[in-house]
């Protein structure tokens, strides 16, 4: 068995993992990228489309642009890559943290390291998880899938598609279906708006005359051995009114239907889980429950631009950095998500220093006041606009001026949108 | 006569109402940075996106593993040429290797926009 021993190991080579390698590695630590894949980038490699580094690097670019911005840095660092690599399991309780994982290239390998940072990114929901029925056939794919087949393979899925979800990975390959051959009968979306950015909407369904059904469930998948269409009805209080049902005849079904944090490596390690969002708990320094294990990017929560994962990613390295000088944090108030919030992430604030704290809002205003109250007393109210559950956002969280209450592990502060 | 679109250049997406005086002039309301007044003129005059896409790697040129070479046009491209645009990328092969920003298609359709590559790629 190969063994290996860094000060920090990443797990996952994308953007996320990047990022945190980086910032480790600039306060000084050995650092190791463990990513499965032959090349550093995740799934960014796929996302040819355009849109990211707005705020990263202040430019427009395509996910394989911002890959390689972060892939050179890496080069240039004292970071190393192992790829072709995967973690089969960490020891998080060992000191220092084992990760045992397997490569063509290193054979199995024993990598000891004093920090760990979760940064596995996401998986797609399937058809089993949102549980369509109807018939078995082929030719029914995650919107992801799809992407890397017509993207990086050069596949055409099929000829005719009915995209289920309006999520930004729904519209945008809609787009990219009918650039390349595959026309779009339709994009059905169970809620009464669409899920996606109305950017999205405009340049992806809009500009190709798709027509979006909204307030709109599918109902059954029909095909004998390949799909040959799906059947939706609109929602009626809630459920689907069978009596407008109707069939849209296709032969490819591409689910957009959610994406849930990859997390099955901190399950085995004995990492806890934030059921809100599916990736692990963490504190104020994005640490989870097992001292020098830390968590970033889509393998926390599922971000909507990965310029904000990258930054997520990069205080993630920092802290780990932190960590292994010795640092440790403060006991702070625990911060739960109250009223019209679904989450928030990392689930506890710092005293001493500003926050950053993430949430998903569960309502669409052009504006709204986002409430801070710590033990039900208002602290802060911040004004925000373009809320809507299709964007993450962040608010700045000082418990300076909040008394002695603030400094207790035992305060509850609530995130909420009266 | 008034239309309404919405603004795509960034993720906000203001919704804007254009009018068009009898003289030809434009007027833009609900955007809410000086973008969307650029956006929309282009739009009501001459529609332009910017479009990205995967080119094939020659067949005696790939790499193990390597099939496609994502790219994009440098600038936003007139969007009635768009599907002429895409035959011609479909039936493009490129020679690897290629690096992030080499020009896989010059002055395409004679619009003077390159189409460059976006991944470099062995």
């Amino acid at each position: 068995m190969t063994e290996l021993s860094f000060d920090a190991a990443v797990v996952g080579g994308g953007a996320a993992g990047m990022s945190a390698a980086l910032a480790v590695s600039a306060a000084g630590f050995s650092c190791a990228i463990v990513e499965r894949d032959e090349r550093l980038g995740g799934v960014l490699g796929q996302c040819i489309h355009n849109g990211f580094g707005l705020i990263e690097f202040k430019e427009e670019l395509t996910g394989p642009e911002f890959a390689e911005r972060f892939a050179q840095r890496i080069a240039g660092s004292g970071v190393k890559v192992l790829s072709g690599a995967t973690v089969l399991s960490l020891d998080a309780t060992a000191t220092p943290k084992v990760l045992v994982c397997a490569s063509p290239g290193l054979g199995m390998a024993r990598i000891r390291a004093r920090a760990v940072i979760l940064a596995m990114g996401c998986r797609e929901r399937n058809r089993g998880n949102v549980r369509i029925p109807g018939d078995r056939p082929a030719g029914v794919f995650t919107a992801g899938l799809a992407q890397r087949l017509v993207n990086m393979d050069g596949y055409l899925p099929g000829k005719e598609a009915v995209i289920i979800g309006s999520g930004d990975i729904g519209l945008i390959m809609a787009r990219r279906l009918s650039w390349s051959g595959c026309a779009v009968k339709s994009v059905v979306e169970i809620l009464p708006y669409p899920s996606g950015l109305p950017r999205n909407v405009a340049q992806c369904l809009d500009d190709f005359g798709i027509p979006l059904r909204l307030s709109c469930a599918t109902t059954r998948i029909l095909g004998d051995g390949r799909v040959s269409g799906v059947e939706i009805a609109p929602l009626d209080n809630g459920a689907p009114d069978m009596s407008r049902a109707e069939r849209i005849d296709c032969d490819t079904v591409l689910l957009s239907v959610g994406l849930v944090p990859e997390n099955e490596l901190s399950r085995q390690a004995g990492i806890e889980l934030n059921p809100m969002t599916g990736g692990a708990l963490v504190d104020a320094r994005l640490m989870t429950c097992a001292e020098g294990v830390f968590a970033c990017g889509n393998a926390l929560h599922v971000h909507d631009l990965v310029d904000y994962a990258a930054e997520e990613a990069r205080r993630a390295g920092s802290f780990a950095a932190a960590w292994l000088s010795g640092e440790r944090a403060a006991p702070g108030p625990r911060i739960k998500a109250g009223a019209n919030v679904r989450y928030v992430a990392p689930s506890r604030a710092e005293p001493g220093r500003r926050n950053l704290i993430y949430f998903r809002p569960l309502v669409l205003r052009p504006e709204a006041v986002l409430e801070l109250r710590l033990e039900g007393e208002l602290v802060s109210s911040v004004k925000k606009k373009h809320v809507r559950p299709a964007e993450m956002m962040s608010v700045s969280v000082d418990p300076a001026g909040w008394g002695a209450r603030a400094l207790s592990g035992e305060s509850v502060l609530e995130i909420a949108i009266p | 006569m008034a239309r309404e679109m919405m603004c795509i250049t960034c993720p906000i997406g203001c919704r804007l109402t254009v009018e068009v005086d009898a003289s030809g002039s434009i007027r833009v309301t609900g955007n809410g940075c000086a973008r969307g007044v650029v956006y929309a003129e282009a739009e009501m005059r001459s529609p332009k996106r910017v479009v990205t896409f995967s080119v094939r790697a020659a067949a005696s040129s790939r790499a193990a593993g390597s099939t496609m070479v994502p790219c994009k046009t440098k600038e936003a491209f007139p969007k009635e040429r768009i599907p002429e645009l895409i035959e011609e990328l479909r039936k493009l092969r490129t020679e690897l290797p290629i690096k992030t920003g080499d020009p896989l298609l010059r002055d395409a359709l004679g619009t003077g926009i390159d189409v460059v590559a976006t991944m470099s790629v062995d």
